[in-house]
C-alpha cells in the first residue's frame, strides 16, 4: 500500500530561527492508520502537523529540504488550499478557532469558502452535525458552548468536508478529564465511520491511549525519537528521557520494581497483563509509609454559605462554605463553568455575593475594595499576557508598590527581593517580550507576591504546558508554599495537579460544593469524580486488580513516595 | 456585564430585515443627512431616526456609553466651529443678526447658532441609524450584505469578524481591569481623571496583545478551512430579500429623492429662515 503521508530526509527550517526545528525525518503513515504523536513543547510535534496541513510552510515560512508527500501529491505544489481537501485540522484553541456567529455557519465555513450552493450546504451542515452529536445546537452562538461541545463543533467543521486524513492538534488540552475522556471515543468512532487517517497531537498520553492506536511516533528535539506500538513504548524508558508523563500505573509499577514487558499490554490498565506484578506492588504497598497527616493552621479565608447568580435567577454558585487554612495548598476542581472561576472573583470582589459572608482573618471583607482585597489576597490570572503592562520586568514587578505611593527605596528592596524568591533576579532589567511563557507566569506571581499577600490564587496555573514546563511552574509554587510559607489555591481541572501537589481537593459540581478531602480520597470516589467531570486515577484500577484492599490509601502512599523522589531530585539538583 | 454596541438578538421587524436592506438604508440616510442643510428634512430626520430607534427595541445600556462620548465631541466640534469661523452662519445665510458681543471678533449671532444647530442635527440623525445599524444586525449577515453591494468578501468578513470579537475584547478588557485594580491601581471614578485615563490606557497594551493572539489564532483556522481559495464565496446566512426589504428599500429611496427635492428646491443646501 502506497502511505498518505510520507517524509523522507525531511528537514524545516523556520526563517527567522538559525537551527533546523525538524532534522532529517523518515516516517510513512497508511491509509487508515490512527497514529499519536508525543513529544514536549518545543520537540517539533507542532511544526510536523503544521507541514502536513500547509501552514508550514505557507503561513509560517521556512526551507525545506528533503522530500514530503501528502496524498501522493507534493505538498508544496498543492498549497494550503489544494491540502485542504486531503488534511482537516482541528486546532487545540477551541475558543480561538471558530469563525462563525453560529454552530451552523461555522460547520458550513469551509462549504462557503467552496462556493456551494446554499441548500447543498444545509444538508451537509445538518449531516455532519449529526455525526457529532451537535444538531440540537445549530443556532447557538459558539462561545456560549461547553468546552467539549465546542470541540465537537470544531470536529463537525472540518468533518463536513469529507477529508481523508484527520489532524487533531492537542484536542485534550482545553478539557476536564471525563471530557477528555468523550472526546477520545468521538475521534474512534469518526474514524470507524469516515475510514479517515488519524493524526493526534498530545502531550497528555495516558488520557489519548484510553481508545486503541495503531502507533505511538516521540518527537524529541526535532527528531523522531521512537515510531512503534504502544505497548512497546510504554515498555522502554524513552517516555520518561523524552519529559513526557508515563501513565500514572506504569510510574506506580517502575516504582514496586516491576519490568514492563510489550507481551504485558500496557496500553490499558483494565486489560494489562498483571499477574507477574501482583505480588511486588502488594509488597511495595505494605513497605511504602502513608504521610504523616499535616497540622492544620490557623483559620485564614472562609466563606459561609456564599450565593451567586448573574442575572438573579440561575443560580451559578449556591451555598458554598469552606474554610482555608494558613500554609496550605489546596485546589478547587471542577468542570470548566462548574463555577470554581466565579468563587475566586467573589472572594477578590469583582462581583458581588447575592448571601453569605467572605471572611480573612475572622474579618468580614463584605465592605473592602477590590483594592483592599488584592493587597492581601493575589489573584494570579491564567494567561500571564493579560496582567502584563509594563515593558520591563522590574517596573512591573514594581507596579502594586508604585500605585501605593511605598518610597523608590523600598520598592527596590521589595523588587529584588521578590525576584530572588522567583528566580527572576538575573533577568531584573530585561524586557518582558524577551522572557519564556513560564517566565512570564513567575513575573505575575512576582507582581502578586511584592505586595505581600496572605494567599495567592492561581487560575489554571498550568494549562496547555507540556509536562516540563508543569513541573518548572508546580515545583515553584511548592517551594513558595512549603519554605515562605504562602497559603495557595488552585483554580483546576487537571488531576495530575491535585494529585501531585496538593494536599486538599475541594470539588464544585454544577455551582455547589459537593466534596472536600484529600485529592486521593476524591479520585478514587466514583461518584464524585463522575459528577464533577473527573476521572478515577488509573492508580484506582491498579490497585483493585492487584488485590489491594484499600485503594485510596495506596494513592496516598504512592503521591508520598513521588513528592519524596522529586524532593531528592531538588537536593541533588542543589 | 453589559456589552456595548454588540449585535443582540430580538424580534422586531428591524431584526428580520434582511442586512442588505438595513444596509442601503442605513448608507442612503447618512448621504442624505450628510448633504442636507434643510432644518425641515433635518427635523423629519431626526424624528423618523428615534421612531426607528424605538422600534428596534435597542436598549440605553447597549449604547449608551458611546452616545455620551459622541455628544462630548459633538459639543467639541460645535464650539470649535464656533472658535474657528464664528461668521460662518452669516455668510451663508446673507444676514447678520447679533444677540451678543462677546470680545473681539466675537459675535454671537441668530445666524451663527441656527448653522451649528443644523450640524448637530446632522450628528443626532445619524447616530440613532448607526447604532440600530450595529446592533439588529447579525455580524455574519452583515458580511453577506456588504459582498451582495459589492464589496469583496475578504473585506466584507474582516469587518464582520471584527465586529463579533468586540463583546469578547470587552471580556478581556474588563478581565485586565479587575487583575490590575486588584493590584491598586484605581479605574473608578476615585482616581483623578488624568490618572484614570494613564491607567485605563495602560491596559490597552495588554489587551493589544491577547487580540493579536487571537487573530494569529483565527487567520491560521480560516486558511486551514479554505478561506480565500476562490474570487467569490457563498454564504450559509444569506437571506432572500422578502416584501418588507422592497418595501424598506423603495420606501427609503422615495425618501431620499423628496428629501433632496426639499432641500434644493431653493437652490441651496440651506433653508434660510432668515430671507
Amino acid at each position: 500500500m502506497e502511505p498518505i503521508i510520507e517524509f523522507q530526509n525531511f528537514s524545516f527550517k523556520y526563517r527567522s530561527q538559525k537551527e533546523p526545528t525538524l532534522k532529517d525525518i523518515n516516517l510513512a503513515i497508511y491509509p487508515g492508520e490512527k497514529v499519536l504523536i508525543v513529544g514536549p513543547s518545543g520537540s517539533g510535534k507542532s511544526t510536523l502537523a503544521h507541514c502536513i496541513n500547509g501552514l508550514v510552510p505557507f503561513s509560517y515560512t521556512g526551507e525545506v529540504t528533503g522530500t514530503y508527500r501528502v496524498g501522493g501529491e507534493n505538498p508544496e505544489k498543492l498549497g494550503i488550499f489544494g491540502l485542504s481537501k486531503h488534511v482537516g485540522t482541528v486546532l487545540q484553541d477551541t475558543d480561538g478557532q471558530f469563525i462563525g456567529l453560529t454552530v451552523a455557519e461555522d460547520i458550513a465555513f469551509a462549504l462557503e469558502n467552496d462556493c456551494m450552493k446554499q441548500e447543498e450546504m444545509f444538508r451537509r451542515v445538518d449531516e455532519a452535525a449529526e455525526l457529532v452529536d451537535v444538531k440540537a445546537l445549530l443556532d447557538h452562538a459558539p462561545g456560549a458552548l461547553s468546552g467539549g461541545q465546542k470541540q465537537r463543533v470544531s470536529m463537525a467543521g472540518v468533518l463536513v468536508c469529507d477529508v481523508d486524513i484527520l489532524l487533531f492538534d492537542e484536542p485534550l488540552a482545553n478539557l476536564d478529564p471525563a471530557t477528555g475522556k468523550r472526546t477520545i471515543e468521538l475521534i474512534d468512532r469518526i474514524k470507524k465511520e469516515k475510514q479517515a487517517t488519524i493524526l493526534i497531537i498530545e502531550h497528555r498520553l495516558e488520557d489519548a491511549l484510553y481508545r486503541d492506536v495503531d502507533r505511538v511516533i516521540v518527537v524529541g528535539d526535532g527528531r523522531i525519537v521512537a515510531d512503534t506500538t504502544p505497548d512497546a513504548l510504554l515498555a522502554t524508558d524513552i517516555l520518561a528521557s523524552q519529559g513526557i508523563r508515563e501513565p500514572l500505573y506504569i510510574t506506580a509499577l517502575k516504582h514496586a520494581g516491576c519490568v514492563i514487558e510489550p507481551g504485558m499490554h500496557p496500553q490499558h490498565i483494565g486489560t494489562m497483563e498483571l499477574t507477574a506484578c501482583e505480588s511486588a506492588l502488594r509488597q511495595w504497598n505494605e513497605n511504602t509509609k502513608l504521610p504523616e497527616a499535616e497540622k492544620p493552621g490557623e483559620e485564614l479565608l472562609s466563606v459561609e454559605g456564599l450565593d451567586f447568580s448573574y442575572d438573579g435567577k440561575t443560580p451559578v454558585l449556591k451555598n458554598i462554605s469552606l474554610t482555608v487554612r494558613r500554609g496550605e495548598m489546596l485546589a478547587i476542581v471542577g468542570k470548566n463553568g462548574a463555577g470554581k472561576s466565579t468563587l475566586s472573583s467573589l472572594i477578590c470582589g469583582f462581583l458581588k455575593p447575592d448571601a453569605g459572608v467572605i471572611r480573612l482573618n475572622g474579618e468580614d471583607i463584605r465592605d473592602w475594595s477590590i483594592a483592599e482585597r488584592g493587597e492581601r489576597i493575589g489573584l494570579v490570572m491564567q494567561n500571564p499576557n493579560q496582567m502584563i503592562s509594563n515593558p520591563m520586568i522590574y517596573d512591573e514587578v514594581a507596579l502594586g508598590l508604585t500605585v501605593r505611593g511605598v518610597p523608590a527605596e523600598e520598592i527596590k528592596e521589595r523588587v529584588h527581593k521578590t525576584l530572588k524568591i522567583c528566580g527572576l533576579y538575573p533577568f531584573r532589567n530585561w524586557p518582558v517580550s524577551a522572557l519564556s511563557f513560564g517566565q512570564k507566569k513567575r513575573v505575575t506571581i512576582a507582581s502578586i507576591l511584592v505586595l505581600n499577600p496572605d494567599v495567592l490564587i492561581l487560575d489554571e496555573p498550568t494549562a496547555g504546558q507540556d509536562y516540563r514546563h508543569y513541573t518548572e511552574i508546580m515545583e515553584f509554587l511548592k517551594e513558595l508554599n512549603e519554605q515562605h510559607g504562602i497559603t495557595i489555591i488552585m483554580i483546576t481541572h487537571d488531576m495530575h495537579l491535585m494529585l501531585e501537589y496538593t494536599n486538599r481537593a475541594v470539588v464544585i459540581a454544577d455551582g455547589a460544593l459537593i466534596a472536600d478531602g484529600t485529592p486521593a480520597s476524591v479520585l478514587t470516589d466514583e461518584e464524585v469524580a463522575d459528577r464533577a467531570y473527573l476521572k478515577k486515577t488509573s492508580l484506582y484500577d491498579l490497585a483493585v486488580r492487584c488485590g489491594i484492599g484499600d485503594a485510596t490509601q495506596f494513592v496516598e502512599r504512592f503521591i508520598a513516595y513521588e513528592r519524596e523522589l522529586r524532593k531528592q531530585e531538588r537536593k541533588g539538583e542543589a | 456585564m453589559s456589552r456595548v454596541l454588540s449585535y443582540e438578538e430580538k424580534d422586531t421587524w428591524i431584526h428580520r430585515l434582511s442586512g442588505v436592506t438595513k444596509l442601503v438604508f442605513f448608507l442612503v440616510w447618512s448621504v442624505v443627512s450628510m448633504i442636507s442643510y434643510d432644518t425641515r428634512v433635518l427635523l423629519v430626520m431626526f424624528v423618523l431616526s428615534f421612531v426607528v430607534f424605538a422600534m428596534s427595541k435597542t436598549e440605553w445600556r447597549q449604547v449608551g456609553t458611546v452616545f455620551k462620548l459622541i455628544l462630548l465631541f459633538l459639543a467639541l466640534n460645535l464650539i470649535a466651529i464656533f472658535i474657528f469661523s464664528p461668521d460662518q452662519g452669516a455668510k451663508i445665510y446673507g444676514s447678520e443678526t447679533p444677540i451678543v458681543h462677546l470680545f473681539g471678533r466675537y459675535t454671537l449671532t441668530m445666524e451663527q447658532l441656527f448653522y451649528e444647530f443644523n450640524v448637530m442635527m446632522k450628528y443626532l440623525t445619524v447616530i440613532p441609524a448607526v447604532f440600530m445599524f450595529i446592533v439588529t444586525t447579525n455580524p455574519s449577515e452583515f458580511a453577506a450584505a456588504l459582498n451582495r453591494v459589492g464589496v469583496s468578501y475578504k473585506i466584507s468578513y474582516s469587518v464582520a469578524i471584527a465586529l463579533r470579537y468586540i463583546p469578547d475584547v470587552q471580556e478581556d478588557f474588563a478581565k485586565i481591569k479587575h487583575a490590575k485594580e486588584a493590584r491598586g491601581v484605581e479605574m473608578s471614578g476615585k482616581a483623578k481623571l488624568m490618572d484614570r485615563i494613564r491607567n485605563v490606557a495602560a491596559i490597552i497594551f495588554p489587551l493589544i496583545f491577547s487580540s493579536m493572539d487571537r487573530i494569529d489564532v483565527v487567520s491560521n483556522a480560516m486558511e486551514l478551512r479554505g478561506f480565500g481559495k476562490h474570487k467569490k464565496r457563498t454564504w450559509y446566512m444569506r437571506r432572500p430579500l422578502k416584501r418588507a426589504d422592497y418595501a424598506v428599500i423603495l420606501g427609503t429611496l422615495l425618501f431620499a429623492a423628496a428629501a433632496m427635492c426639499v432641500t434644493f428646491s431653493n437652490g441651496s443646501r440651506f433653508y434660510n429662515p432668515f430671507a
